[in-house]
């Protein structure tokens, strides 16, 4: 014995990585993000859009990134949400939050009846049959005048003030509108991020992973994606609803097929099946279009070629790429 | 309804088949490309558009249309050939979505390149004179130009299906179509044929491009639209399927002809309908392998 | 100990690399921080967004020319007080989404004083509802009826361009009592081509006209050759073909090619530059249609021979479109009526443009004060394909409808409280 006590040394913790830190608060460290956004934007209805392509692409991640299913018909269900909430507000005179709720539920029935319809095929067919249904649903909106305003438009979605547990909001106000916006995708994030640690999101995985396993477990293969489909729907018909409220308008190109090819090349840019890619790719590829927009009319181009390059080399996206670098 | 008889509606069946040959020709070469390869090619309306804006240039080079018909297709086939060995290649062994995406982007990168090089406007496509007028057809006065298109369009498939069913080649793409690994173990280079492949699908679209130029005339943007009704054309036709192509091409383009007689408006829904239809009462179309199916 | 150091392991947070990072991310964001150290703005400020990408883009560019014309002119003379004008030109890529999205950038953080511009007229609806709703003035220079009406117009909204029940009707009014009675509609089916028929179809009633037929067909037709056949053996004395851009250069052409034109006289209430020149003289031949400007007339007004030289000093020897000159005529009218006032402020202004009587660039006009669209002359115009005097010279006026607000549509039918 030399008399040295070593004194119990209680196990340390194990040190965390940035990694696993931001995996266990993720909806935080976006709300934070989303908080401070406006202040580093070019202008503040950049923000808003941002953060509202962000929470379409985050509706399509679900389909895309965790269930595996390519769809090219999401701009049916991102569409199907503005129309209803701005359909409910001129038409109806419903307030505002009434409208945005019936967004969120036209989302989910119009992706309840496209997922019945395309949820039995597979894989690529899957893809055309999506866009060629969204394509049918762009047709129906155009024509159904007295409803949409057809080819010009719907307008006169003005919302001026809102009331938020008695406090009188300035809806016309740029900031104030950012933070209502944001205070929806924020709940979103949460939301989402919860369904996804349920059970029902370990289902989705192992749907993705290995089809026949999961059925062979006991999990009901098609229910799961529709079930999928239709929470996609959910969250794609808020953007909707919220797009519908911050422009005043619904123009009838949300419903053409760009725009659901936009969301795909957002997903792939962010990275699927990741939490903040979406956003990430939200940001980028609404940032490199108005960039790119200020020095050449030929922004396409640029935004076509880049997204060529992810898909060649950078299949992980920006976010997906950053997170596997910061793993090792 | 004024005017309606069995003459109108038999010449507009004419006008449904001359639509359809274009439908034809353009989802062959998507059909093909995918049967082959399991890829989308979301850039085929871009190579259709080419074909178009190659053919308005090798005309003010001098040419003549017939010249087009045969030199169009094989530059197209040929930028195809490029695409696929330099841009599509690395994507195999990948998931079968990535091919997808990239022409998807491909499409963009293309349409714009057009618009840069020939400006965003669109040029004018003169029908060559000898296909101008129109012919007296029994029914009616069609014009002479469709009657040619319906005319090339059969000649193209006629020589798809003599390569396909008599060549050696054809015999391997055939069997590659049903079960790529073999043909492999037998010692074909598999790279090579969906090289190959890829460039006569696109040759395909360009031809068709070519083909519609003179109805249209050429725009950056005329390979859109038809991209979305294609895939109606070959979910209803069977995907990886020429014969269902040919069939569902057709049908597609006298469906649109007959509703635009009834109620025009409709036209374009009625063809999404259709695919609504099929999808709902037989997944893989006429002639779509069931495997594809889950 | 050594314990101390090896529990730091790679990959760990310190409080160091917390702050280096957060540091980096401000520093890193600081390019894209809005100046607040901006000076007091002392131009006047325009907001003009155009579809400077897409199918317009000819057109576009031309506005924006004509429009930079507008604004040399006023600085040269000396601005408002020595204050200048500055045109803020925006991208909308012909969608209305876009355009709500510049225009916001443009009112909340550009700070313009007024907006001009569209080329659609569901951009121009756009464009209208958000600026009306933050009490902008908006000169709209592209056609449609739909500003005008009660529900979409505000006392800030203008209207410099023609709408399509004043073209048609000018049209009509020629092509009716000349070409016979019997009318056959070839109608894009969205709001513009609608628009266009029911003016037709109205100044129709006087001359008993017979409407055979209005067949409507999905806007971006290529393929008319399902619709043609019906038409010729509904056998027309006119055919009025009520769509724009691709569809009326594609229609004109597969009409050419069914050999309608033996038969039949084809009309449409507009006919634009750049269509006449992508299609080519052969679709366009014996068409006869309406339009806003042509630079021809500058036989005839003394302004527009002024605006023609101007410009072609500007743009090494161009002339300028139709479409260029309703840039220019947006614009100038809202800087006039700055000079004025003498002053932006936005009422002063409304009031300045409200009795604003000016001749700028085609002869007499002023703004209708129930619903702020501008009173103008209509050109009836026929493709020409000989003896042209330089490569713009595409088209001859063959009768011009002076401005007359009987021509327009009646402000109690539009919902005004008169």
């Amino acid at each position: 014995m030399n008399g040295i006590v070593r004194p119990y040394r209680r196990a340390a913790a194990a040190p965390v990585s940035w990694f696993q830190f931001a995996t266990r608060h993720r909806a935080s460290i976006a709300s934070l993000a989303v908080l401070i956004f406006p202040l580093v934007m070019p202008f503040t209805a950049l923000a808003v859009n941002i953060l509202i392509y962000g929470l379409y692409a985050l509706g399509f991640n679900l389909v895309y990134g965790y269930l595996g299913l390519l769809s090219f018909g999401h701009a049916a269900l991102f569409g199907t949400g503005a129309y209803v909430c701005g359909i409910a507000i001129v038409h109806f005179g419903l307030p505002w939050y009434a409208a945005i709720a019936l967004g969120i539920a036209g989302g989910l029935l119009m992706a309840a009846m496209i997922g019945v319809l395309a949820i039995r095929t597979r894989g690529i067919y899957f893809a055309m049959v999506t866009m060629a249904l969204s394509q049918c649903v762009y047709y129906l909106f155009y024509q159904a005048v007295d409803w949409t305003g057809g080819e010009n438009g719907l307008r006169g979605i003005n919302v001026r003030d809102i009331d938020i547990l008695g406090v009188r909001l300035d809806f016309i106000n740029p900031l104030t509108r950012y933070y209502v916006v944001a205070a929806f995708v924020i709940a979103a994030f949460f939301v989402l991020s919860r369904i996804l640690a349920s059970p029902f999101g370990a289902a989705i995985e192992a749907v993705r992973e290995n089809e026949s396993r999961a059925r062979a477990s006991g999990y009901d293969v098609r229910l799961t994606r529709l079930m999928t489909f239709v929470l996609s729907g959910g969250f794609c018909g808020l953007a909707g609803a919220l797009q519908a409220l911050h422009l005043s308008i619904v123009p009838i190109e949300i419903l053409y097929y760009d725009t659901s090819g936009i969301v795909v090349m957002i997903a792939l840019l962010g990275g699927m099946g990741t939490f903040f890619g979406p956003m990430v790719g939200a940001a980028a590829f609404l940032l490199l279009e108005n960039l790119v927009s200020v020095w050449t009319v030929h922004w396409q181009l640029f935004v076509g070629a880049i997204f060529m390059i992810c898909v060649l080399f950078f299949p992980a996206g920006i976010w997906g790429t950053l997170i596997s670098r910061g793993k090792r | 309804m004024a005017g309606l008889s069995l003459d109108l509606i038999a010449l507009q069946l004419f006008a449904g088949l001359a639509l359809g040959a274009i439908y034809v020709l353009f989802a062959i070469g998507l059909s093909l490309i995918f049967g082959m390869l399991t890829v989308v090619n979301f850039a085929h309306g871009a190579f259709y558009m080419v074909g178009a804006y190659v053919g308005l240039y090798m005309l003010s080079l001098g040419g003549n249309f017939w010249l087009c018909l045969i030199g169009v297709p094989l530059a197209v086939g040929l930028f195809g050939l490029a695409v696929e060995r330099v841009l599509i290649r690395p994507l195999y062994g990948r998931s079968i979505d990535y091919p997808l995406l990239l022409t998807f982007g491909l499409s963009y990168v293309m349409v714009e390149l057009v618009r840069i090089v020939f400006g965003k406007t669109g040029y004018p496509f003169d029908t060559p004179e000898i296909l101008q007028g129109a012919v007296n057809i029994g029914v009616g006065y069609f014009p002479l130009y469709r009657l040619f298109v319906i005319g090339a369009a059969a000649a193209v498939l006629l020589a798809l299906w003599l390569f396909l069913e008599k060549t050696s080649f054809g015999l391997i793409i055939r069997a590659g179509a049903r079960d790529p690994q073999i043909v492999r173990v037998l010692g074909v280079d598999v790279s090579k044929v969906w090289l190959i492949v890829f460039g006569i699908g696109t040759g395909i679209a360009g031809f068709a491009g070519l083909l519609a130029a003179p109805l249209q005339g050429a725009s950056p943007e005329m390979g859109g639209t038809i991209l979305a009704e294609a895939f109606v054309v070959t979910v209803v036709g069977g995907m990886g399927s020429i014969g269902g192509a040919v069939l569902a091409g057709l049908l597609v383009g006298v469906v649109v002809s007959m509703t635009s007689l009834f109620a025009p408006e409709m036209a374009k829904v009625s063809i999404f309908a259709l695919m609504a239809l099929v999808l709902i009462v037989r997944p893989q179309g006429f002639f779509g392998r069931a495997g594809l199916m889950s | 100990m050594t314990e101390g150091k090896s529990m730091r392991k790679s990959g760990s947070i310190s409080r160091r690399r917390l702050l280096t990072t957060v540091g980096a991310a401000v520093l890193a964001a600081s390019p894209f921080r809005i100046n607040l150290l901006q000076a007091e703005e002392a131009s006047i400020k325009i907001g003009f967004p155009v579809p400077l990408t897409g199918p317009y883009g000819t057109e576009a560019q031309d506005q924006v020319r004509a429009a930079g014309l507008a604004v040399a002119q006023f600085n040269d003379a000396g601005g408002l007080d020595g204050r200048k004008a500055e045109l803020v030109v925006r991208d909308d890529k012909l969608n209305p989404g876009e355009a709500a999205t510049r225009t916001l950038e443009l009112v909340e953080k550009e700070k313009v004083s007024f907006v001009v511009g569209s080329l659609s007229a569901a951009v121009q609806l756009a464009i209208n509802n958000v600026t009306k709703e933050r009490g902008v003035i908006f000169n709209s220079i592209s056609q449609s009826d739909a500003i005008n009406e009660a529900a979409d117009f505000s006392k800030y909204t203008f209207h410099e361009a023609l709408n399509p029940h004043i073209t048609s009707g000018a049209v009509g009014r020629y092509a009716f009592p000349k070409f016979g009675k019997k009318v056959v509609f070839l109608t894009a089916d969205y709001a513009y081509g609608h628009e266009m028929v029911r003016g037709f179809l109205e100044v129709g009633k006087a001359f008993d006209i017979e409407n055979l037929a209005d067949i409507r067909h999905p806007i971006g037709t290529t393929d008319y050759s399902t619709l043609l056949p019906r038409i010729q053996a509904l056998k027309p004395d006119i055919l009025c073909i009520c769509n724009f851009g691709r569809d009326q250069q594609i229609s004109l052409k597969q009409a050419t090619d069914f050999g309608l034109k033996q038969t039949t006289q084809i009309i449409a209430p507009l006919l634009s530059h750049a269509s006449r020149v992508a299609a080519g003289p052969q679709a366009f031949e014996g068409v006869i249609g309406g339009c806003s400007f042509y630079w021809g007339i500058e036989d005839k007004f003394a302004s527009t021979k002024a605006f023609n030289d101007a410009f072609r000093k500007m743009y090494d020897g161009r002339l300028p479109s139709d479409y260029g000159a309703l840039g220019y005529g947006g614009v100038r009218t809202v800087l006039a009526a700055v000079r004025n006032a003498g002053s932006v402020d936005t009422d002063k202004v409304v009031a300045a443009l409200e009795a604003l009587k000016y001749d700028f660039y085609k002869g007499p006009q002023y703004y209708r004060k129930c619903d702020h669209q501008s009173v103008q002359s209509v050109m009836i115009i026929k493709s020409k394909s000989k003896d042209m005097r330089n490569e713009s010279d595409v088209f001859e006026v063959i009768s011009t409808e002076e401005p007359d607000e009987a021509n327009l549509r009646g402000c109690a039918e539009l919902g005004h409280k008169v």
